[in-house]
């Protein structure tokens, strides 16, 4: 980990300002922020704990907590929220058992929505590990989530 | 590359690039947008690269992505030159033919084409579709011109000209004198003119200056800056330089979002060959002028589009603003003069030096000059992005470009803005759009997202949806916005639920007055628009709300009951699956009923429904 988070650091030319981009690399890696690498992140930028703390929870990308094997963003930009999104955020909630922003305590799903993914025309959106479902409704995203679960099961 | 020392040898290069181009090869253009590439246009792409090897056509066409065309709806969309066909909806099965058929033999194929919803016409060229022809696309233009990942596509189309330009012909003062005369407006949201603000950052004390470009676009509903800077890096680049010369900065940066990463990957690949051939750095094009650009990525705050958040941010702190007393252009990041510009204004400074402020001008209303890049989203059958000049009315925009609402179903609202806007009622639509009509209207242009709604869209909930936005965004460092917002939010979750109470309405308006007043940023200052402007033109739908215990649209949980039409209903089961409480009784072929202790009115029922049976009241 040393190493690795030494490497990050370089990439941005060891400048406190890049600690935003450092951090994004660092959760890139690792899932989420592991408490050592932001010790190491602390030590080699020179800045305290505290501050790199505040920043880790101010910004909404950073996860101080390990996240899902599957991780699923629903789009709740305006043009989404229009075309229906909360009753698919409901439907998601029921069906994992979580609400946004949880992970599971197994560790296989992670529920969050995010602002808006500008893929409007395909609205709404599901995006699962990166990849994009469009014009989700209720049926398709309960068919979704039972082909993620039969995934998991034959693993 | 080598490095050019002159801009004789920018012109060279330029020319010689020019000459390369075989005008006889075909061409197959696939716009490779973020919006495309969630069709699966990346598979797309490996199809048609591997028809042309199997078919060893390596001599006769080649394969060329290029950014966002806009109109998204239709994606995949590819284009064949040199006849300019223009194919939508383009699938990895249609590869093998349109090579056989169109590249080889000339001939269209009928499927792909778009037809003309209004007359029924296949429609061959790009330009003749309704949602481009009513455009004039200035800035968004070259995205289908260019593969972004190559300078010499920008070069090819004479970029990095205007840079040559100034640093040859004009004085610092001559490009602000320009820029304040085509008067050129902020894209960003606040239309402060971006001339002044050049003027005010050269006329600074302090040293280093600094020039940045503002990518944290947050609207959520609005992806207009990600599309120039991920199909058109280098115009921003070029943009950047020019106002650094002008401002006398030799230090830039772009900060981005990082949920764009195909923007911060090309955007990344710009400044490289830029470097490459000393187009960024130390003595270009052989002059004494010196500029670099790093790049910042944000981390997901919506407040971190404000100025002085921003600065906090790129500065490695939390982003929250601070007071502006003292301006940005006297002491901005690291408290040195900064000058901060949206994408898509720094994309129009290249044009504006090229053409001319005169020919900048002669575009446009009178306060408000140029065109605008809007991203029309929504109840809308043509979702995507348009480039229209200032004035242009709303109707022309959501009926004309946008091809009207789907399924025949009413307009009801235009939501401007982004979070801090405000929505626009039908009787409106004639008004010409530009900056301040839309001010006087309580809404704004913002940076440009246009969200269409229908008559299946509830006020109250979408005035409710932003403040719950602006809530979770809130820094919380000033007392009205985060208390405020809070607040009015507790009483738009209330009335959506079936307890508003007599005087909510008041409450929300002398509440919005006050945070507007009281808040140290935009971000507050603006929260309360989208409640106040919903009030203003949809007040009957809180009363709605909150007297009758309706949701007229048919949309907030608690004010609204599933039924099934017997007369609509055949029985046809369709429903009895999706609905998550077993809600729905009937045998087959018999007229259902929905459970009304059961039902959680998640809407699965009324979604499915082929008939139209299920009636929301």
């Amino acid at each position: 980990m040393k190493d690795t988070i030494k490497t990050i650091v370089e990439k941005y030319y060891s400048d406190k300002g890049f600690l935003v981009p450092v951090l994004q690399d660092v959760q890139q890696e690792y899932n989420y922020l592991p408490r050592e690498a932001l010790d190491l992140v602390s030590s080699n930028l020179d800045i305290p704990i505290s501050q790199i703390y505040e920043v880790a929870t101010f910004y909404k990308a950073f996860s101080l907590e390990p996240r899902g094997k599957y991780q699923l963003a629903l789009c709740t930009g305006t043009a989404c929220h229009v075309r229906g999104v909360p009753q698919i955020a409901d439907h998601i909630e029921r069906t994992l058992e979580l609400k946004a922003g949880e992970t599971s305590e197994d560790l296989e799903y992670t529920f969050e929505t995010v602002n808006c993914v500008g893929a409007c025309a395909l609205g709404p959106v599901l995006v699962v590990n990166g990849e994009y479902h469009g014009k989700m409704t209720i049926s398709k995203t309960g068919k979704l989530l039972n082909k993620l679960g039969k995934e998991r099961d034959a693993e | 590359m080598k490095k050019l020392t002159t801009p004789k040898e920018l012109r060279d290069l330029q020319a010689k690039i020019k000459e390369s181009v075989n005008p006889d090869k075909s061409r197959i253009i696939i716009c490779a947008g973020s919006g495309c590439l969630a069709y699966g246009t990346k598979k797309l792409i490996d199809g048609f690269e591997a028809e042309i090897e199997k078919q060893n056509l390596q001599d006769v066409v080649e394969v060329r992505t290029s950014g966002c065309h806009g109109f998204c709806e239709r994606g995949p969309i590819t284009l064949i030159s040199p006849e300019n066909v223009f194919y939508q909806k383009v699938g990895l099965n249609d590869a093998a033919e349109i090579i056989e058929k169109t590249v080889l033999n000339g001939e269209v194929i009928d499927r792909l084409l778009y037809v003309d919803p209004q007359t029924g016409e296949k429609i061959v060229h790009e330009n003749e579709v309704a949602f481009y022809s009513k455009q004039t696309r200035n800035v968004l233009g070259s995205n289908s011109k260019i593969d972004p990942t190559k300078i010499e596509d920008y070069l090819a189309i004479d970029g990095y000209s205007a840079l040559a330009k100034v640093l040859t012909e004009s004085t610092p003062q001559g490009v602000i004198d320009e820029i304040i005369e085509a008067n050129l407006r902020g894209r960003g949201g606040g239309g402060f003119p971006a001339g002044w603000k050049w003027d005010a950052t050269r006329k600074a004390q302090g040293t280093p200056k600094y020039v940045i470009c503002n990518a944290d676009e947050g609207d959520p509903g609005a992806y207009m800056d990600r599309s120039v800077l991920e199909g058109n890096p280098h115009v921003v680049l070029e943009g950047m330089l020019i106002g650094a010369y002008a401002i006398g900065s030799s230090e830039g940066y772009i900060y981005v979002r990082n949920e764009y990463p195909l923007a911060v990957a090309n955007i990344t690949i710009a400044i490289e060959k830029a470097r490459e051939l000393g187009l960024l750095g130390e003595n270009i094009l052989g002059t004494d002028f010196c500029f670099d650009v790093k790049i910042n990525r944000g981390g997901g705050a919506f407040v971190c589009g404000e100025s002085s958040a921003l600065f906090a941010s790129i500065e490695g702190r939390a982003g929250e603003p601070r007071a502006k007393y003292i301006h940005a252009t006297d002491r901005g990041l690291y408290d040195k003069p900064t000058c901060l510009n949206n994408v898509e204004t720094w994309a129009n400074v290249p044009l504006i030096i090229n053409k001319g402020a005169k020919w900048y001008q002669g575009i446009g209303t009178e306060n408000s000059k140029g065109t605008k890049i809007f991203a029309l989203v929504g109840k809308i059958n043509n979702t995507g992005l348009v480039e229209v000049p200032m004035g242009i009315t709303l109707r022309e925009i959501v009926f004309d470009i946008g091809g009207g609402i789907p399924k025949g179903r009413k307009f009801k609202a235009v939501q401007t803005g982004g979070p801090s806007g405000g929505c626009i009622p039908e009787e409106y639509l004639d008004m010409p759009v530009d900056f301040d009509e839309l001010t006087k209207l309580g809404s704004m242009m913002g940076s440009g997202g246009m969200i269409v709604m229908d008559d299946r869209t509830c006020m109250v909930d979408v005035a409710r949806y932003f403040l719950r936005f602006l809530e979770e965004e809130s820094c919380g460092k000033c007392t009205p916005c985060r208390e405020g917002v809070h607040q009015m939010r507790v009483i738009l979750d209330r009335i959506c639920e079936g307890n508003g109470q007599e005087g909510d309405i008041e409450t929300l308006e002398w509440m919005g007055q006050a945070i507007a007043d009281g808040s140290l940023c935009a971000l507050g200052g603006s929260a309360p628009a989208p409640v106040l402007s919903t009030i203003r033109f949809f007040r009957d739908e809180y009363e709605a709300h909150i007297k009758d215990k309706k949701c007229p649209a048919g949309v907030c949980k608690d004010l609204i009951t599933f039924t099934i039409d017997p007369e609509t209903c055949n029985g046809c089961r369709l429903c009895f699956k999706p609905c998550p409480t077993d809600a729905i009784s009937g045998e087959k072929k018999q007229v259902h009923v929905v459970d009304q202790e059961k039902c959680i009115q998640c809407g699965a029922c009324f979604e499915v429904c082929k008939f139209d049976a299920v009636i929301v009241k």
